[in-house]
């Protein structure tokens, strides 16, 4: 093949070619499980380092706020937050802003929670979702069952003794929320400016570039961000999972993107003097 | 948790549409468009249900039926907000949606307004007043992040000509906006890659398990 084909033949590959290689790209390190532990970063220190700070009892507040759209980068990392907080036996409260996420935080609370040995009611529950989340956010600055007085399956919460001294964010420890949208800033905004609360985040990677700057800024105590971040996390719990492994995959990926990128200019270029 | 049954039949028929919707990358085909139609029928169906019974029911319906005082009645001026908003599918009263929707701007507005200030156009300017003193890495780092954020300030200034030092700023500017972009994509494709990675394990280890 001349040099000028072979560009060519580059330039005009059929996509579904590319996808193959990908395909096989992303397969392969799954099946061979390559690769180890990833060695944290900074941020994601940070919101360990977050919910580390709680102690027995403590109350942590997590909001599912995705749906299966962002399942599998984000369910690794709220697995990897809740067993740290149920092997510090911290209370956990859970709700969401997307109606159509919760079932799947909730798969994952009873998963983990399955795991600990904790019980429904008096060591974690579900609150559910209600509609407006900014009015839900702001009005649970006063009190909390003004919105959620009962759970997910329409128990009371005065009966449950998981909330027992739980009403607004006075009584809430640290809130973790796991975001694929802008409800990040909505919680920001409205409930760490307006009532100082402690928060953290778990992002897709998509929305990561938009974390930092409240990580910058010290509005937030930590970010993890993506299927990395979920795999950092693993590390520091010492549990590998979905994260960790998906890691080699990401890789290999990425190596073959780049390879793609610089070959589809390098055509680019080859082709342009050729033709002129 | 389902019985064994249900969760062997729900995991080949995830198994099933995940394959449908990977069908489209090779082209268009019917089990994809099923799929498709699926997932935004479920979805739908889902929020209905959701919200009918579990936000609709016990607030506003619940709460008439229980509450005693002023409540039982302050209760019905949301509810006929959401019933206006309804009009909206006929053309002759739509003109009366206008009044729900112009609650909601302006309760946004007014939130909106006082929650970027307050949370965001303040903290963040706070957090960009940092020291430069002496010579190291953390000072090389405020310096970066204060040119990036001045320069790209004055690119986004249209009141003079991109010409002499403004020109000169504007171009530094161009390229921590580049930067920007360039994380930004770099972070999409992580993410793009990681769902393929989540449903690639779903089909090997749940599925097929080959997977340990």
């Amino acid at each position: 093949m001349s040099k000028r084909g072979f560009w060519d033949v580059m330039n005009t590959l059929d996509r579904r070619i590319i996808f193959l290689i990908l395909l096989i790209c992303v397969t392969l390190p799954l099946l061979l499980n390559v690769g180890g532990e990833i060695p944290p970063t900074a941020p994601v220190e940070r919101a360990y380092d977050a919910v580390a700070t709680l102690e027995a009892g403590d109350v942590l507040l997590v909001s599912i706020d995705f749906d299966a759209t962002s399942a599998p980068e984000l369910m690794p990392m709220l697995r990897s937050v809740l067993r740290q907080a149920f092997a510090k036996d911290v209370r956990v409260i859970m709700l969401g802003h997307i109606a159509i996420g919760l079932p799947l935080g909730h798969m994952a609370l009873e998963e983990v929670a399955a795991e600990y040995g904790k019980n429904y009611g008096t060591d974690y529950v579900d609150l559910g979702y209600r509609p407006g989340y900014i009015a839900v956010m702001i009005g649970m600055g006063r009190e909390i069952r003004d919105f959620f007085d009962t759970d997910y399956q329409g128990l009371r919460v005065d009966d449950l003794a998981v909330m027992d001294g739980v009403h607004s964010y006075e009584d809430i420890d640290l809130l973790f929320g796991f975001e694929h949208g802008a409800v990040i800033d909505y919680w920001v905004r409205y409930a760490q400016a307006r009532f100082d609360q402690r928060m953290a985040f778990g992002t897709t990677a998509v929305m990561a570039p938009d974390a930092y700057p409240y990580l910058q800024s010290n509005q937030i105590e930590g970010l993890v961000g993506g299927l990395k971040g979920a795999a950092e996390y693993e590390t520091l719990i010492g549990h590998p999972g979905l994260g960790t492994r998906g890691m080699p995959a990401q890789q290999w990926a990425h190596l073959l993107v780049i390879g793609f990128i610089l070959l589809g200019n390098i055509g680019y270029f080859v082709s342009r003097r050729n033709r002129g | 948790m389902g019985s064994p049954v249900v969760m062997v039949i729900g995991t080949w028929l995830a198994g099933f549409l995940t394959l449908a919707i990977l069908s489209f990358l090779y082209k268009d085909n019917p089990f994809y468009k099923l799929a498709e139609h699926l997932y935004v029928g479920v979805s739908a169906g889902y929020w209905l249900i959701y919200v009918a019974f579990f936000d609709v029911e016990p607030m506003l319906i619940d709460t008439f039926m229980t509450e005693t005082g002023v409540e039982k009645w302050l209760i019905l001026i949301p509810g006929a907000l959401g019933l206006i908003m309804l009009s909206r599918w006929f053309p002759r009263t739509a003109w009366l949606s206008r009044w729900p929707i112009a609650f909601t701007v302006g309760i946004g507005a007014g939130l909106g307004i006082t929650a970027n200030l307050q949370g965001y156009v303040v903290p963040q300017v706070e957090a960009t007043l940092i020291p430069l003193s002496g010579w190291n890495l953390v000072s090389l780092s405020n310096l970066i992040l204060i040119v990036g954020v001045v320069t790209t300030l004055l690119y986004f200034y249209f009141s003079k000509p991109h010409k002499g030092v403004l020109g000169g700023a504007a171009r530094v500017g161009v390229v921590f906006i580049m930067i920007s972009f360039g994380a930004s994509f770099g972070y999409t494709l992580m993410a793009r890659i990681s769902l393929l990675i989540g449903r690639l394990y779903f089909l090997l280890h749940d599925l097929l398990h080959v997977l340990d």
